[in-house]
């Protein structure tokens, strides 16, 4: 909200300057996130009339005037402005007057001396209205510097008010708050009931009572509606942010600005019968102020004539019975509506209002005739006219529940001692009616007041108007009891720093993509829609982090970085998953990781290649470890189908590991091979807590074992079946060898084993691991059809 | 017996012109070899009256011993000379950089996430995670927030798709709140906890994101006040700047799920600067969660990880963070 600082000094004036009214206002609660001048600095600038008008000799364009501005010989000014004319008072800068990135100085304009220069508004930085001079008000006295002629020297605060203080929303509202905190007088403005000449009252029938308990109509006949709004208004207007239309229109909205209270003023003669506020019935439509015509809905109130709809109850008043310049009688209303039918409509009708956003907030109600009393003066006095008997029709208004406050309590809330007499004067301040009970005070908030409601609102309330500033700053105390530590658990920080070790950049990336990567990505073709994306390629929830991680190596790729490794833990979203809140949602945390390029950054000690499957398979070996991770050649939409494999841990499938196909390779743009996997982190936090095992005092024996097989029998099949037998001497068996190529049949591979042999009991003999290894490697003859080499 | 004095000058000279040890045996042989020199000098013994051979037998040893000292001396010196030029042709340029694995990076987030745990992990806390995708009741209704509350217009709040149009009914978290919910829904105070994790919001330009990180703080007991939460707040702020003068200051807000509010400022360069916002827990919260607000009382409150992460290291657009830039990430390994 804006607002003039003037204006609000005219209801309370504390001595305090711009900035420390500000910063009183924001400590509040009542946040001042601006406070900018009314108009840009300049000086030297008095109201000039022109007394006469010549034409330039040597220019078509300029004009020679004669102005005075208050001294003994009028000025004589060049201008080149089409609308000067004999006669008009305009802003003239005089000289050594400073404006705005100019300085008058005496000058000749094609040969004519010019003793100054006459002003646009836009020159003055008031407005943007550059279309000629800034004519002013022709009783404005000759002289009179303009800043102090129209108030130039004013400050515009922006508050920004939290949603629960719908009773600020005024300059009655502000006001009251300074004088509460600062403990300077209210000064309230003009409000007696005007004089009622007429008799005639449109008949009021509430039918919805609760949700509009309370409706005030007035008519006031044979008012001038074309009449000028007084320019003070239309300057507080303009310094609030709201632009003058039409003089009903402008005090209508002038007097919501000053009391909070909104109204609403028909063309009388437009409205048949009487007013019947009640809920729109289903196929009625509306034709409202800014033009839409909207469908009404059951839950939306309404304001009817005996022809049906012709407000928007709270909201915005019907185009059809709208007040226009040839209005001569008008039906004002002031009414209560109840926040719960105002609120929310704004989503369904993708527009709020000033009206609705009060109402919402919550309006006063026992100011509803303050505000008409007041607006009916105003109209009378601007635009003439005579005032009827108002028709003020209640049914149930809220009450205020009385609220209590222990002394006791908000010490204990707060943690800082407060006297039981500060609590009572402040609550005074609030109007809150503080009644001692023991060591607590019973209060009654005032109607205005829609968020007092409880103890700890009143605690809230004592401690804004006593100062945040003064609330202490202390540690808590509490009992040193440890955190669990559960060791079978390893920290996700942990395995972070097992990536980062790896070689792997950590990345954060957007939860939700575009619908094509889940497709692409995850082969899925109903992804989770969100149902308002900020865009098209943000707009489904990811199942899988791999669609983002491509994503990211391409824009890495595309700022000409040739090695890209990359890693994200992120929740990932699919339907129908076992919902960890119960919702239908599987929402598991996932490490995915790329990599790109070379397998080492490139360097002098080392022989460039590619990064392959088995750097990733051995990046994932390192990340499980000490668990073993099986993997198993597995089909994955987005990967190489001979170069991709499901990750298991025990029986349990984890994640996938492979290259990345290359059709979506060359769909999105990657040159090169592209190796990623995606595992699930609560696979990878699982650890065991070791259990200690005797183990054997007598040496180890290797033997090495070179077969050659048929090339497609995987080496997990083989090596199974050489460590199948657990009672055996085997420790362990590892592959150290790998060839394929010359020498060898193309159907056929290469393979060397090493085998480790131990005794628990005994030394082991020669004999004793020949026949061992010999029996390793029958079994690999016979099982598997190897040749030995 | 000159001669013999002579001949171990001469054998002294030999030896220091011998260049290897191949060249220093050939020399040996002039010397000590059967018909070496001093194998000749022994021959002209037996021509010497018996009672002066003991004697210059004797003397014949020491020169002979003096020979051997001397080629042994020499030997070592033409080894360590050798292995001198060894050690000095095997020399390295250590200037060389190391064989690199490589190394990566946490992002700049997780940095800042990892130090502000330990930060409260240090003083008790403990870290809930919770769903991102949400529903009505834990995001808002659980917070006292109902539907149509004025207050959730500050909050563009993501909704999912139901089969047939918008469903209200499931949205994505705007604040991770909705973890403290769940917490307290499973354990019984004292309750000391921290939730940070991703937040969604329908917001994007220069200083917002629609997907952000958020941290909150809860702790419940019989006595937390509101001076413990700036307390605490303070602290934290203190140690996680690494500013011992830093100071704090709360000002009135308004969130549906606490009261008293207040906004949080921090002394930053000259003057004051927003960095999150907290409360008391509001009593219908707690008794939402099935805590008794007549026994129970604490406070929460919640910062913007991202935020603190651009203070701590200077970043000064927000969306940096999201865009996986490798020559921005690197710079926080």
């Amino acid at each position: 909200m804006k607002f003039s600082e003037r204006w609000l000094r005219t209801f309370t004036d504390p001595d305090l300057s711009t900035q420390g009214l500000a910063h009183a206002l924001t400590m509040a609660g009542l946040e001042v996130e601006e406070v900018s001048p009314a108009a840009p600095q300049f000086e030297g600038v008095v109201i000039g009339h022109v007394v006469s008008v010549e034409p330039h000799p040597n220019a078509q364009k300029l004009r020679v005037c004669a102005v005075d501005v208050g001294g003994p010989n009028p000025l004589s000014i060049v201008c080149g402005a089409p609308n000067v004319s004999a006669g008009v008072k305009v802003p003239c800068a005089t000289i050594g007057a400073k404006l705005p990135g100019l300085k008058i100085k005496e000058t000749k304009l094609r040969g004519v001396p010019s003793q100054g220069m006459l002003c646009s508004a836009a020159e003055l930085g008031i407005s943007d209205d550059a279309d000629g001079l800034m004519l002013i008000d022709s009783n404005a006295s000759i002289g009179t510097d303009i800043r102090q002629m129209l108030d130039l020297d004013d400050k515009i605060f922006s508050l920004k008010l939290t949603a629960n203080r719908g009773d600020c929303l005024s300059m009655l509202g502000v006001a009251r708050e300074v004088s509460a905190i600062t403990g300077v007088e209210l000064r309230m403005v003009d409000s007696k009931a005007v004089k009622a000449d007429l008799e005639d009252q449109l008949e009021i029938s509430l039918s919805a009572p609760e949700a509009c308990p309370r409706y005030a109509g007035r008519i006031l006949r044979g008012v001038n509606a074309a009449a000028p709004t007084p320019e003070l208004i239309v300057r507080r207007l303009e310094r609030s942010g709201v632009r003058a239309i039409s003089a009903i229109v402008d005090l209508t909205n002038y007097v919501m600005l000053e009391l909070g209270q909104p109204m609403h003023a028909f063309d009388l003669a437009k409205l048949t019968g009487g007013i019947d506020v009640r809920f729109a019935r289903t196929g009625e439509t509306l034709e409202l102020l800014n033009g839409q015509t909207i469908d009404l809905e059951p839950d939306m109130l309404l304001i009817c004539d005996d022809s049906g709809p012709v407000a928007l109850a709270g909201i915005m008043g019907g185009e059809a019975t709208a007040v226009t310049a040839q209005t001569t009688d008008v039906f004002l209303e002031a009414a209560f509506f109840s926040p719960a039918v105002v609120a929310g409509k704004w989503r369904r009708l993708g527009f709020s209002t000033d009206a609705s956003h009060r109402y919402e907030r919550g309006v006063d109600y026992e100011g509803i005739s303050r505000a008409y009393e007041r607006l009916s003066q105003l109209i009378l006095e601007v635009c003439g006219g005579e005032a009827a008997v108002a028709n003020d029709v209640t049914a149930s208004l809220p009450t205020r529940a009385d609220v209590k406050v222990r002394v006791e309590r908000v010490e204990k809330v707060l943690g800082m001692a407060i006297s039981a007499q500060r609590v009572e004067e402040i609550l005074q301040h609030l109007e809150m009616q503080p009644r001692p009970s023991g060591n607590a005070f019973v209060t009654t908030p005032p109607s205005y007041r829609f968020d007092i409601s409880i103890e700890e609102d009143l605690i809230e309330e004592i401690i804004r108007i006593e100062g945040y500033e003064k609330l202490p700053a202390t540690l808590p105390r509490a009992a040193s009891g440890m955190r669990a530590l559960p060791e079978k658990v390893r920290d996700i920080s942990r395995i972070r720093q097992t990536m980062v070790n790896r070689d792997y950049q950590e990345v954060v990336t957007y939860s939700f993509v575009d619908e094509a990567w889940e497709k692409d990505f995850g082969g899925r073709a109903t992804p989770i829609r969100l149902a308002n994306p900020i865009a098209e390629q943000l707009s489904v929830m990811r199942s899988n982090l791999l669609g983002s991680l491509v994503d990211s190596l391409k824009f890495n790729l595309n700022r000409r970085q040739p090695r890209v490794r990359l890693f994200e833990i992120s929740r990932v979203f699919s339907q129908n998953g076992s919902g960890s809140n119960g919702s239908g949602f599987d929402q598991r945390r996932r490490l995915g990781a790329i990599a790109y390029g070379d397998a080492r950054p490139e360097q002098w000690g080392a022989t460039a290649r590619p990064v392959d499957f088995y750097d990733l398979r051995g990046d994932l070996e390192s990340l499980f470890s000490p668990h073993e991770i099986e993997l198993v050649a597995a089909q994955h939409p987005a990967l190489h189908p001979g170069k991709s494999a499901q990750v298991l841990v025990g029986s349990q499938v984890v994640g996938w590991v492979g290259e990345l196909h290359p059709a979506l390779r060359q769909r999105y743009e990657i040159p090169e091979t592209a190796v990623a996997f995606e595992v699930d982190v609560q696979a990878v936090a699982e650890r065991t807590i070791p259990t200690y095992e005797a183990f054997s005092k007598f040496p180890i024996v290797r033997r090495d074992i070179a077969v050659e097989v048929a090339a497609d029998i995987p080496v997990q099949t083989l090596l199974a079946s050489l460590k199948k037998d657990s009672n055996s001497i085997v420790k362990d068996v590892a592959v150290f060898d790998l060839y394929r190529g010359k020498g060898i049949d193309s159907d056929k591979k290469g393979l060397a084993f090493r085998v480790l042999l131990q005794d628990t009991q005994k030394t082991l003999t020669d004999a004793g691991v020949d026949s061992v290894v010999a029996g390793l490697r029958d079994i690999l003859a016979r099982e598997h059809g190897a040749k030995l080499r | 017996m000159d001669e013999l004095e002579h001949l171990i000058d001469e054998a002294r000279a030999a030896f220091e012109q011998a260049a290897d040890v191949a060249r220093l045996e050939q020399v040996k042989g002039q010397f000590l070899g059967k018909s070496g020199a001093l194998a000749m000098l022994c021959k002209g013994l037996s021509s010497l009256p018996a009672e002066e051979r003991p004697k210059a037998g004797a003397r014949f040893n020491d020169v002979k011993n003096a020979i051997d000292k001397l080629l042994a001396q020499r030997r070592e010196a033409i080894q360590a000379e050798l292995l001198a030029r060894k050690l000095e042709e095997e020399k390295l340029d250590v200037t060389l950089p190391g064989r690199d694995a490589g190394n990566g990076g946490l992002h700049p987030v997780t940095r800042t996430l990892e130090r502000v745990t330990t930060l409260f992990e240090s003083m008790g806390f403990d870290v809930a995670d919770g769903p991102e995708i949400e529903t009505d009741y834990y995001n808002f209704s659980a917070l006292n927030q109902p539907e149509d509350h004025p207050a959730r217009s500050m909050h563009d709040t993501f909704y999912l798709a139901g089969e047939h149009g918008p469903s209200e009914q499931y949205l994505l978290r705007t604040h991770t709140s909705p973890i403290q919910i769940h917490y307290m829904e499973a354990n019984r105070p004292p309750i000391k906890v921290i939730s940070p994790g991703r937040v969604y919001r329908v917001d994007s330009d220069a200083t917002h994101s629609p997907m952000f990180h958020q941290l909150e703080g809860l702790w419940i007991d019989e006595t937390a006040t509101f001076a413990n939460l700036k307390g605490t707040v303070r602290e934290f702020l203190r140690r996680y700047f690494e500013l011992d003068d830093l100071e704090v200051r709360f000002r009135p807000s308004y969130f549906p799920f606490t009261e008293p509010s207040a906004e949080i400022d921090m002394t930053f360069k000259d003057g004051w600067l927003e960095i999150g916002g907290c409360g008391m827990v509001h009593p219908q919260v707690l008794r939402n969660v099935k805590i008794d607000p007549d026994t129970y009382q604490g406070f929460a409150f919640g910062m913007g990880l991202d935020r603190l992460a651009m203070l701590r290291y200077g970043v000064n657009d927000l969306r940096l963070f999201f865009k996986g830039d490798l020559r921005f990430l690197r710079q926080f390994s």
